[in-house]
Formats: C-alpha cells, sequence, structure tokens
C-alpha cells in the first residue's frame, strides 16, 4: 500500500476518466463538457506517464506531448465552433443543440 | 514512504478539483479548478520523472488552453442561466450509472492485473537512452517520430486555421 | 480508232443534256439539234473507225481500247481452280462491230432526223423525253455492240432492253401501251435470266469473260457432236438470252405487242437494231457455238420454226405494224436459222441488209400511218399511191427486197441463207423456201392494201390548202374521234422532208446494201462474208484447232458445190417470191371475192392464223393464269398460315406481357414496396434513437464501452 506501483496510477487515471465521463453525462453547457473531456485527456496522459516510468522509456511521454498536441488542436476548432454556435443561438445549452436530426 | 505520501496528496486534489470542475455552477470557477487540478498533475508528472512533460502542462494546458477557455467563458456572456433548459429525454441518471459500472469495472481489472503481475518485458539495452529527461524525449521527437511529429505541427496549423475562420464575424 | 469509246459516249451524252435540261427548258428545235448533233458525230466517228479497220491487213482487224478497270479482280471458283474475276469496261472494234456501229449509228441517225418531224405532235417535254429516251437507247446498243466481254455487253443488253420498255410505253396514257411495255420487260426478263446463267458458267469454265480468252479457249476445246457438254449447256442458256431479246420461240410474243410504241422507235429498236442483238451475240460467240453442234441444231429448228410460224401469222394481219412485226420476227428466223447452220457470215449480212430494208419498210408505214391520222387498219386505206409517191416507190424497194427479188439488198442475203442451208438440211430449207414464199406474198399483200386499189378510208373535208402543208400534229389521246377525222385533216398526203428524206435514203441503202455480198456464183466476191470471218474464227494461229478446220471443211463444201446448184437455187427462190407477189396480186388486186371464198373454205386455218396460233392465250391459260393462281394461294397462305401465325405470335405476346405485367405488378413491386415500407417503419421506431442530444450518443458509446470491458473481464 505504501509502495507506489503503475497500478496506483492507473486507478488514479480510471478515477479521474470517470470525473470526465460523468461530467460530459451530466453537464448541459458544453464548455463545462469540452473541459471534462479536457480531463479525460489528462487522465490518459497520467496512464502513458506511468507507464513510461514503469518501462524505463520515454516513448510514453512522447505519446502524452501529441496528445496535448491534439487536445489543444481540439480545443481551439471546439471553442471556435462554440463562438460560432453562440453568435447564432445565444446558447451553450446542449440540450438546445439539437437541429442535427432527424 | 515519502513518494506514497507525495502520491496520495496529489491524487486527493487532482481529484478534488476534478469533481470541483464538473460541480461548480459558475463557469469562471469552473475553468479555475480545471487550472489547478492540471498543475496538480504537472506534479505527478514530476513525481513520475517525466520533467519534460511537466513543463508542457504547464504551459500548454494550464497557460494556453484554459486560458483559452476562459476566453471563450469570457465571450459567451450569458444573458441567462445556460442549464435552464433541460431535454426530458436525457438519461442523466443512466449514464452516471454505467460510468460507475465501468469504473467499478477498471478497478477490477487493475486489482486483477495487479495481484497477478505479468512479468514485464525486458526492453533491449541498445535501447536506453542516455541523458537526462528533455534529452531523450527530444531525441526521439526528432528521430523516431519525426514524421508525427511534423504531422502534430500541420494539424496545430490545420486547427489554427480552422479556430481563425469559424471564429469570424460573418460565418 | 483510238477514239471508239466515243461512239456510244456521244449518244450517251445527248441523252443525258436532253432528258436533264431539255425536258425542262429545250424548244422542240434545240432538242433535236442536240439529239441529231450527237447522233450524227457519233456516226461519222463510226464511218472514221470503220474506215481506219478497213486499212488494217485483214488478220489484223481487231482493234480494243480499255477504258477502265471496271471490276478489279478478285478471287472467285471456276472449273479449273481459283480464278480472277476482273472485268474492264473495255471495247472491241472487230469486223463484226465494225459492220454493227455502222448500222446502228447510220440507220440511228436516219430515224433521228425521221422522228423530228414524225414526233413533232408532241409536248417540247414528250419530245425531249423521246429524243432522250432514243439517244439512250443509242447509247447502250452501242455498248452492247462494241463491248469487248460479256459483261460489257450484257450492260448494253440490259439498256436497250430499258430503252425499250420506255419507249414502247412511250404514250403511257394508253392502256395498252403501258401493258406491251410491261410484257416487253417480263418477257425479255426470261432470256435475261438466261444469258445471265450463260455468263457465269462461261466465267466458271473458262476464268475469263473476255470475247477473245473465251474464244480462244473454247477453240482448244474439243467439238460436243455426241455428248451434252459444258459449251453445249453455255450455248444453251446464251441461245436462251438471244431467243428473249430477239423475240424467237416461245419467247416471240413480245415483238408484235411492241407495236404499241412510236414507229420510228418500231423501226429503230424492234426491227432494226435491238432485237437483232440475240443475232449478234450469237455470233459473237460463233466459235462457242461450232463446238455445240446439238444446240446449233436447235437453233436452227428453231429460227426455222420461228420464220414459218411468224410469216403464217403475218398472211392475215390487218394492222399494216403487225405485219411488219411478224415480218421482222421471221426474218430473225431466218438469221438464226443461218446462224444454226454454221453460216454466221449469212446471218450477219442478213441481219444488215435487214436492218436497212426494215427499217425502210417501218419508216414508210409510219409515214402511211401520219399520212392516215393515225390509222393503222389496212382494210381503211388503199389507193394511197397517187397521194404519196415518195412513200409508195421507197416502200416497193423496200417490199422487193424483203421479197428477195433481185438486184435488191433482201436478195443476197436470203439466198445466202437458202444455200447455205441447203447444204446443212433439206428439210430446214424447204421451210426456209416456204416462208420466202410467204414473205412475198404478206408484203405484195401489204402493198396492195395499202397502196393499189380504191381508196377506202374515211372522207375528208375537201379545204383548200389539201395535201400539202405539214399538219399540226398527231392527238393520241383523241383515239375516238381518230376514226372520224378531225377538222385539222384533209386527207392522206405525202410527208415532209425529215420523212421522206431518210426513207430514200434508206430505200438507195436497200438497193445496194447487197451489193457488198454479191455470191461467187454471181461473179461477185462475197466479200462480206469474207470480211467478217476474223469475227468468227480464234484468229490464225496454231491455237485454232479444230474450229477452223470446221470452217475449213465448210468452205470446202462450199467450193465443192458447183455454182450452178446455187444459180438454180436462186432461180427456184425467184420463182417462189414471184409466185408470192402473183398471188397477192391476184388475190388483193384482180379477185377479191377469191380471197373470200378462200377464207370461207379454210375457216379453221383461217381462225388459227388470225388469233396466231393461240400462243398468247396459252401463254396466258398456262404461264400467266399458272402465276396468277400461285400467286394468289401464296397470297391464301399468307393471309391464313403467315399472318395467323403473326397474329398468334402477337396474341400469345400479349398474353405473356398481361401475365408478366401481373407478376410485376404483384411479385416484384410488392417486393419493392415491402422492403421500402419495411425500411420505413423500421426507420420510424429506429429514429426515436436519434434525439439530437449528443449526451444520449456519448451515453451509447459509453454503453459500448461498458459491453467491451464486461468482455474482456468474462474472458480473461
Amino acid at each position: 500500500m505504501l509502495e507506489i506501483t503503475p497500478s496506483h496510477y492507473m486507478v488514479l487515471s480510471a478515477a479521474l476518466f470517470m470525473i470526465g465521463v460523468i461530467g460530459v453525462m451530466v453537464r448541459r453547457n458544453i464548455i463545462i463538457i469540452f473541459m471534462s473531456i479536457e480531463l479525460m485527456l489528462n487522465a490518459v496522459n497520467v496512464n502513458l506517464a506511468a507507464f513510461s516510468q514503469q518501462w524505463q522509456h520515454v516513448t510514453g511521454q512522447v505519446f502524452a506531448i501529441f496528445v496535448i498536441a491534439v487536445a489543444a488542436a481540439e480545443a481551439a476548432v471546439g471553442l471556435g465552433i462554440i463562438l460560432a454556435f453562440y453568435r447564432n443561438k445565444e446558447t451553450v445549452n446542449i440540450d438546445e443543440m439539437n437541429v442535427m436530426r432527424w | 514512504m515519502g513518494e506514497a505520501i507525495v502520491f496520495y496528496g496529489l491524487s486527493a486534489f487532482i481529484l478534488g478539483f476534478a469533481v470541483l470542475v464538473i460541480s461548480t455552477r459558475n463557469t469562471v470557477h469552473s475553468v479555475l479548478f480545471l487550472v489547478a487540478s492540471f498543475l496538480f498533475v504537472a506534479m505527478l508528472y514530476v513525481l513520475l520523472g517525466a520533467e519534460f512533460l511537466a513543463v508542457i502542462q504547464v504551459l500548454v494546458y494550464a497557460g494556453g488552453i484554459v486560458v483559452l477557455y476562459l476566453f471563450v467563458v469570457m465571450l459567451v456572456n450569458l444573458k441567462r442561466a445556460p442549464e435552464t433548459h433541460q431535454d426530458p429525454r436525457r438519461q442523466t441518471r443512466l449514464g452516471v450509472a454505467v460510468a460507475g459500472a465501468v469504473l467499478a469495472e477498471f478497478l477490477a481489472i487493475i486489482v486483477y492485473s495487479s495481484t497477478n503481475p505479468s512479468a514485464p518485458a525486458v526492453l533491449a539495452a541498445g535501447e536506453v537512452i542516455e541523458g537526462g529527461n528533455v534529452e531523450q524525449v527530444g531525441w526521439l521527437l526528432y528521430t523516431n517520430y519525426l514524421i508525427p511529429f511534423e504531422l502534430a505541427s500541420i494539424l496545430l496549423l490545420v486547427a489554427m486555421v480552422g479556430a481563425i475562420v469559424l471564429a469570424q464575424r460573418e460565418l | 480508232m483510238k477514239v471508239i469509246w466515243l461512239i456510244p459516249l456521244l449518244p450517251g451524252i445527248g441523252a443525258a443534256v436532253t432528258g436533264l435540261v431539255g425536258i425542262r427548258f429545250f424548244s422542240k428545235a434545240q432538242t433535236a439539234l442536240v439529239a441529231c448533233g450527237s447522233m450524227t458525230l457519233a456516226a461519222f466517228l463510226s464511218i472514221y473507225a470503220f474506215i481506219q479497220l478497213l486499212a488494217l491487213p485483214s488478220e489484223a482487224r481487231v482493234y480494243d481500247v480499255v477504258v477502265a478497270s471496271w471490276i478489279p479482280a478478285m478471287p472467285l471458283e471456276t472449273a479449273g481452280g481459283m480464278g480472277a474475276f476482273a472485268v474492264d469496261w473495255a471495247f472491241r472494234l472487230d469486223p463484226l462491230s465494225g459492220m454493227m456501229i455502222l448500222v446502228v449509228s447510220g440507220i440511228g441517225l436516219l430515224i433521228h432526223v425521221y422522228s423530228t418531224s414524225y414526233m413533232h405532235g408532241e409536248s417540247a417535254a414528250g419530245y425531249a423525253r423521246f429524243f432522250c429516251y432514243l439517244n439512250l437507247f443509242c447509247f447502250f446498243m452501242l455498248t452492247l455492240v462494241l463491248g469487248a466481254n460479256l459483261l460489257v455487253m450484257f450492260v448494253g443488253w440490259e439498256g436497250v432492253g430499258l430503252c425499250s420498255y420506255l419507249l414502247i410505253g412511250f404514250w403511257y396514257h394508253k392502256q395498252s401501251a403501258t401493258d406491251a411495255g410491261k410484257k416487253a420487260f417480263l418477257v425479255n426478263r426470261i432470256g435475261d435470266w438466261g444469258f445471265v446463267l450463260g455468263i457465269f458458267l462461261v466465267f466458271f469454265t473458262f476464268g475469263t469473260i473476255d470475247f477473245h480468252e473465251v474464244m480462244v479457249s473454247a477453240a482448244a476445246m474439243p467439238i460436243e457432236a455426241t455428248e451434252f457438254g459444258v459449251i453445249s449447256l453455255i450455248c444453251l442458256l446464251l441461245f436462251v438470252g438471244a431467243t428473249g431479246k430477239s423475240a424467237q420461240i416461245p419467247l416471240h410474243i413480245w415483238l408484235p405487242d411492241a407495236m404499241e410504241g412510236p414507229t420510228p422507235v418500231s423501226a429503230l429498236i424492234h426491227a432494226a437494231t435491238m432485237v437483232t442483238a440475240g443475232v449478234y451475240m450469237v455470233c459473237r460467240n460463233a466459235v462457242l457455238f461450232t463446238h455445240a453442234p446439238m444446240v446449233m441444231t436447235i437453233v436452227a429448228i428453231i429460227g426455222a420454226l420461228t420464220a414459218l410460224m411468224a410469216a403464217s401469222i403475218g398472211l392475215l394481219q390487218t394492222d399494216i405494224k403487225r405485219v411488219l412485226a411478224y415480218s421482222t420476227v421471221s426474218q430473225l428466223g431466218y438469221m438464226f436459222m443461218a446462224t444454226g447452220v454454221g453460216a454466221f457470215g449469212a446471218a450477219a449480212f442478213h441481219l444488215m441488209t435487214h436492218a436497212f430494208f426494215k427499217a425502210l419498210l417501218f419508216l414508210g408505214s409510219g409515214s402511211v400511218i401520219h399520212a392516215m391520222d393515225d390509222e393503222q387498219d389496212m382494210r381503211r386505206m388503199g389507193g394511197l399511191k397517187m397521194y404519196m409517191p415518195v412513200t409508195f416507190v421507197t416502200m416497193l424497194v423496200g417490199t422487193l427486197a424483203i421479197a428477195g427479188i433481185p438486184p435488191f439488198a433482201g436478195f443476197f442475203s436470203k439466198d445466202e441463207i437458202l444455200f447455205q442451208t441447203f447444204l446443212h438440211n433439206r428439210a430446214l430449207w424447204v421451210v426456209a423456201v416456204v416462208t420466202a414464199g410467204m414473205t412475198a406474198f404478206y408484203m405484195f399483200r401489204l402493198m396492195a392494201m395499202t397502196f393499189y386499189g380504191e381508196y377506202r378510208g374515211p372522207a375528208w373535208e375537201d379545204a383548200a390548202d389539201h395535201g400539202g402543208a405539214e399538219r399540226p400534229g398527231i392527238d393520241t389521246e383523241n383515239e375516238v374521234d381518230r376514226s372520224r377525222g378531225h377538222g385539222a385533216w384533209h386527207g392522206p398526203h405525202e410527208s415532209p422532208p425529215p420523212v421522206t428524206g431518210p426513207l430514200m435514203v434508206l430505200a438507195v441503202g436497200a438497193i445496194v446494201a447487197g451489193f457488198v455480198g454479191i455470191p461467187a456464183a454471181l461473179g461477185g466476191g462475197n466479200a462480206i462474208e469474207h470480211f467478217l470471218e476474223p469475227s468468227f474464227t480464234a484468229g490464225v494461229g496454231p491455237a485454232v484447232g479444230e474450229a477452223s478446220e470446221v470452217v475449213a471443211i465448210e468452205s470446202a463444201a462450199i467450193h465443192s458445190n458447183s455454182h450452178a446448184t446455187e444459180l438454180g437455187l436462186m432461180v427456184l427462190s425467184i420463182l417462189v417470191a414471184l409466185g408470192g407477189v402473183a398471188l397477192a396480186h391476184r388475190l388483193y388486186l384482180k379477185r377479191p371475192e377469191l380471197a373470200e371464198a378462200w377464207r370461207a373454205r379454210w375457216t379453221g386455218v383461217h381462225r388459227l392464223l388470225l388469233n396466231k396460233y393461240y400462243v398468247d392465250e396459252l401463254y396466258h391459260g398456262t404461264v400467266v393464269r399458272g402465276t396468277m393462281s400461285g400467286g394468289r394461294g401464296l397470297w391464301r397462305f399468307d393471309g391464313r398460315v403467315v399472318d395467323g401465325a403473326v397474329n398468334g405470335s402477337s396474341w400469345l405476346t400479349i398474353v405473356a406481357s398481361w401475365c408478366s405485367g401481373l407478376f410485376d405488378r404483384y411479385v416484384v413491386d410488392g417486393a419493392v414496396n415491402l422492403v421500402g415500407w419495411s425500411a420505413s417503419e423500421s426507420s420510424f421506431s429506429l429514429r426515436r434513437i436519434q434525439t439530437g442530444l449528443i449526451q444520449n450518443y456519448a451515453l451509447i458509446m459509453l454503453f459500448g464501452v461498458f459491453v467491451f470491458v464486461s468482455m474482456y473481464l468474462l474472458i480473461s
């Protein structure tokens, strides 16, 4: 229990990921949902870093960097979409974003 | 012993701020909690010996992305509360329940795999890269992962262009 | 001589000009100028070519001109392996064709001149049409005569047939004329069928259709004296063609009916030139025919029979042109008899003299008909001698010539034929002599009924300008009025110079044409036959073979017979002819009642002859009726069986399509609708999933993750 193994990091990661999932499921503010997605990405990064330490190899960290890059891109584009949507609909409530259905 | 204390402390902060992020009503507060959570994750990276990743986490996430969020939150100047309207068909409880179930399954897997550890594969001796963490990451990025790295930069460029286009007034 | 290809072409150009331009734009004078001009040029060119031909030594009198390659060589099966079927548009000038082009272009020119006056009653368009056809006829006839191979000859052969059809039916609003035209055309088709088969067989046998090459090849083959071989078959087929064109038994029926055409046409086509094409063709293939003695016998017998039969029919005809038509058939029979006994030279000689005197007789009859206001029945004529002296004298010359009275042309040629027949076959000779007597009789009967005795025609109004000026024209549509005579007619009168001119020229021809063939017995050299002889043999040389032997034998036979025999025969034939003349004189001038008595005594024979041996009726009863009933039967078969089958199949199709329509509507459409219906129904329920709520979708994803992780847990 006192020795910190990758399993501990995985538990942390899983918990963080599920907090993100619950955020996505529960909140109706799309900005919060995006932040929950960032949390999930962070959970993944924690996992990658933990395995990198276990294997004594930095490839995991390199992957984490790529994840961060993708997260940045996603945040930029996603927030752009949110802005554009808000400009048209005056709302960020995801329950009102239902025009693309039957 | 010390590592354990630090890990548990950091974990508590990370998870606590994360929970605050998704539970706070005020969006600005939510963003600030997110920054805090990211910073503690950065400390966790330091604990894991990934100093370069920690720096990137602080610079990019806490410094860049979250500021972007903050800007958006400021720009979305809501006249009414954002979460007033609620669709009756959304299955919030079911979602939370499934999420809890998945988490339970994950924990079961983790517990199961940690009690029956598979022999860790030993890396070939020649692949161990000398030098500090930053040097190692840099080496890999500019040799083995050069093409993904360049692709990532192109992705960022495209995302930038896309964001600019989307943010135009006359969309 | 290089320009002999121009000889046919000139009338062809004339025909094109008058036909394409003249019918709409030319006046009569212009049409006449173009037509006669082209014929004049052709006649002069023919004379020029003939003179050049005469200048050559007798064995080298052959001149070939290849105008163009017509059918390039193509491989075709022949009896001796694969041959090359190549046909040149080639013309050949040799003594035979040289004589023929003189006859065709010379007489053609005279008849053109004659027609300028004779056809004056036509409208300008009809006038141009007439001359277009006439020129076209000359074009084809000259092509036929000059053709160096069978196919070029065949082109001319068919072309003259076409022109004959067009000209017989020239007055196409007359039912009888169009019927006669069709009859001529159809009967000729039977002959042409034989001719075409003959050409095929010639190519199959010899690998070529060039006259000279065929001649050389045939000369090298044995004479089929006993068995009926391939050459005999060729000759028989060619002779079938000749019977059609030259109106021999059994295809002679069209020629008398062809007299429905304008008289110049009868003179040119149905007396002087076209109908002799059959004789010409047989002469052209003389070497082939000498190699088929059996066919020669058939030719001789058919010729003799035709001569006798046609002459006997001619005895009692009352239509002036029909008498001449039967006379033509009879004379053609003479020519075939001559070729049948191997006397090709005599046949060609008679062909030439016949062309002169028969054209003369026809033109004279045309003049008479014209003068009598389109009356053709001799019973309504008589005593015309005093009204139209020139016509009378010239026709008398023609009659003497055809009757065989010396020194007119017919005497020499006919006597040559009689003599040759006598040497060959006595029975045929007897037939020929009887025919000669009949010829003299009916020709003088014609003269007696037309020119002597009392005038029996209709009366005419005694107008001031009687007996002279040219009449306004013939009114063909007004046939009913004709017998009464209409106001413009002022009695029989002499024809204008364009009519009498050719008559006089032809009369001179009918007198002198025979002098080129004065037989040796009378101290002459028989120049024409010696002149023509190269055309009937394969040429002088080792390849001549047996054909020349035949000629040699025959010439030896001729020489062995004493001239006394020949002289005796001549005297006999003259006596027979005079007997015929005397009988005609007695029956129709001195004692007309005797004719009535004879008619009463031999009613059966009289009726038989008057009805032309019922040949037309026989053909109508068998061939025409058979064809018609066969056609009707086929029509019925068509109506019942073929139409029934077609209608049945269409009914079947309708039923089948109705069934398949049902199937389509209920099964196929049902399946399609079922698919669409099930898709729409399922989508109606499935679209409830599409709430448009992103978090529901995320929930489903999460649920999927749950499922996968659960599976992982269960497996491990």
